[in-house]
């Protein structure tokens, strides 16, 4: 971009005051991410209604726990494209390292009886144990047969969670997190604005990983292994260890959000175990725009909204008004949302962030084509 | 021995059940590179409309007999025409977007047992098989339940028709063929579209005769039935090796047996586990898969 605009600028250099306005401007926009970030900040303090979209004021503590839930899977989304979006890998396991972080700090508060946050420690040190070494056996494979390894891998684990071994996972039931374990201010329901800035500083966090690795070296090399791995190989460079280091990546901030997660829900359930968990991640990635910057974030919000809203939907008298033929599949938000995906998938290539320049382009030729028109006749 | 010859009996049933979906996902795969997330999905549909016929809603079709068969016909042949809808309305349209037909069979996958489940509701439906299918015989020494023999049966004559369709038959060649090499058959002129229809719909009649038979194997229909056994579906056609018919039938076999096995002589559940222990082995090994072909 900076290449784009400054040979511009300098033509225009005999008067120097609109080259340093712009430029001027121009750094300053750069920063616009901040300003989301300080009324994303603030939202606890709000009691703005926002009819339709959530019920009752935003600040109220069931609404913000559905917004900190938005929040952390528009990260785990965003640190899932990591691999899909970023170097191309398929991967069917990502609820494994999740579910590890989850699984591993709870079980050792509730077994081992240690405090929270050398349970966390110790939980998010799993999840890069766990994803450096079944990454290292499962990107030995390529293509499909990587993206089947990994489900294979994550399927092992969930049965294992499902097993109960030793009453330690807690079967289908999961396990409650011990309130005594963890800090006072992260407990209890008073405290639900406590909790959404965990989950906004997990965002943050995760947001500058990825653009910082994104744009350092490494992430160059995994853009060219995205686009063409052999070509990489021909320049010298050993994918593998490029791969692995995404890989390993992406699964230590799974592993954090499973952490924040385990926080936010009070304790562990084997629905995050499952490759339903891995899909509902894939649904949002491609959602919102896989490989791009905001993409995947607002595919997770939308798609976590969604889930969530579409619920109440069901059970709204708008619905059971309606007769059976809309009704009936109104009443399934994972039918909606399947729908909504292949939807997304078929008219909207590169998913919702795509969308305006889509309609400028729609416009643009429209009107191109309507001028011609004009002139014709 | 008796106890070796009834695990082994309910091993090949569970290897059978396994075939019927393997057999349409492999082909599927090694013909067009689609890794069909939507056939579990397929399957549910041709249990439910077995269920739904035998329930009497069909004229003909009822839980016993000749009824019973007519209600499998009918389940199967839902399933095939949800299957050509499928490949129709969904994959054909992305046909130059791989990666895309992948993702966008996962949301079919998500819609149609929410779709089902919306209409017949989330909990089990038992199932009405015919009172002569329901009992066991004595084999070897084993009373070795009969619908088990039945799905064997199944099996083998959908292994057999499809050796017979793919080796003697023009519409099998140009399927052979495009497994071995897509852009050849395409350079050749010939219409590689009207094949994948055709493999769509002939996966999506095993997978629904799966399902039908299925649900006489588990004496219930739910909407997730089809989900969970796509898991080891998936993982019989990445061990066999991805688009082999005969690297399909040996590994469900091989699978069955093993998870059967373990399940019995070590803690229940634990067959499950083992059968992933054993893709993630073979695949260090052999990444191909069994048979060498292209993973």
């Amino acid at each position: 971009m900076t290449i784009a605009t400054r040979p511009r600028g300098e033509t225009r250099a005999a008067d120097r005051s609109p080259v340093t306005r712009s430029e001027r401007f121009r750094r300053a926009t750069r920063w616009w991410p901040a300003l989301p970030l300080v009324v994303l900040f603030l939202v606890p303090y709000s009691a703005l209604p926002l009819p339709g979209l959530l019920d009752g004021p935003i600040g109220s503590p069931g609404n913000l726990q559905l917004l900190s839930l938005c929040l952390v899977f528009g990260a785990l989304a965003t640190g899932y494209d990591l691999l899909l979006g970023r170097t191309g890998l398929l991967s069917f396991g990502h609820a494994l390292y999740f579910a590890a972080g989850t699984y591993v700090t709870n079980t050792i508060m509730l077994e081992a009886g240690l405090p929270f946050a050398v349970s966390a420690s110790l939980g998010l040190l799993a999840g890069v144990a766990l994803s450096a070494l079944l990454g290292a056996v499962s990107l030995r494979v390529t293509g499909i047969g990587f993206s089947m390894v990994t489900l294979a891998f994550a399927q092992a684990a969930s049965i294992l969670v499902q097993r109960d071994p030793g009453g330690v996972t807690g079967g289908e039931e999961g396990r409650a997190a011990p309130a005594g374990k963890l800090p006072a201010a992260l407990v209890g329901i008073e405290h639900t604005a406590n909790l959404y800035w965990v989950a906004l500083a997990y965002l943050v966090v995760v947001l500058l990983v990825v653009q910082c690795s994104v744009r350092s070296p490494t992430g160059r090399v995994w853009e060219g292994i995205k686009e063409n791995e052999r070509r990489v190989e021909v320049l010298g460079l050993r994918p593998y260890g490029f791969k692995l280091t995404a890989f390993v990546l992406a699964g230590t901030l799974a592993a954090l959000g499973g952490i924040v997660h385990l926080l936010l829900t009070g304790g562990a359930t084997p629905q995050t175990t499952t490759s339903d968990f891995t899909l509902s991640l894939l649904v949002m990635v491609v959602l919102g725009g896989s490989g791009t910057r905001w993409g995947p974030l607002a595919g997770g919000i939308l798609f976590t909204w969604a889930d969530h809203r579409l619920g109440d939907l069901s059970g709204s008298g708008a619905v059971t008004g309606l007769p059976a033929v809309l009704r009936v599949p109104l009443s399934q938000p994972l039918f909606l949302l399947g729908a909504l995906f292949v939807a997304v998938i078929y008219l909207l290539p590169g998913g919702l962030v795509r969308l305006p320049a889509r309609l400028r382009a729609a416009r643009t030729s429209r009107a191109a084509t309507g001028g011609k028109a004009v002139r014709t006749p | 021995m008796s106890t070796v010859v009834l695990l082994a009996l309910t091993g090949l049933g569970l290897g059978a059940l396994y075939f019927l979906v393997a057999s349409g996902l492999s082909l599927i795969f090694g013909l067009m590179d689609v890794l069909n997330f939507a056939h579990g999905a397929l399957m549910s549909v041709g249990a439910y409309g077995t269920w739904w016929a035998a329930s009497g809603h069909v004229p003909g079709a009822g839980p016993g007999g000749a009824g019973f068969a007519l209600a499998v016909v009918f389940g199967t042949a839902v399933g095939t025409v949800a299957a050509v809808l499928l490949e129709l309305a969904v994959i054909r349209p992305l046909y130059a977007r791989p990666r895309e037909q992948i993702l966008a069979t996962v949301g079919v996958g998500l819609a149609v047992p929410a779709l089902l489940s919306a209409i017949w509701g989330a909990d089990a439906r038992p199932f009405p098989g015919p009172e002569a299918l329901s009992g066991t015989v004595g084999l070897l020494g084993a009373e070795v339940p009969l619908n088990r023999l039945v799905l064997i049966a199944a099996a083998l004559v959908v292994l057999a028709a499809l050796r017979v369709f793919l080796g003697r038959t023009r519409h099998g060649l140009v399927v052979r063929a495009g497994v071995e090499d897509r852009a050849m058959v395409t350079a050749l002129g010939i219409d590689v579209r009207k094949a994948f229809t055709l493999v769509f719909a002939i996966g999506g009649a095993a997978a629904a005769l799966g399902g039908a038979i299925g649900g006489l194997y588990f004496g219930s229909v739910d909407p997730e039935q089809g989900t969970s056994l796509l898991i080891f579906a998936f993982v019989v056609v990445v061990m066999g090796g991805m688009g082999s018919l005969t690297g399909a039938a040996l590994t469900s076999v091989a699978v069955g047996l093993v998870q059967q096995f373990a399940n019995y002589y070590t803690t229940a559940g634990l067959g499950d586990l083992a059968v992933v222990v054993l893709l993630a082995a073979l695949l260090l090994v052999r990444p191909r898969g069994l048979t060498g072909r292209l993973a």
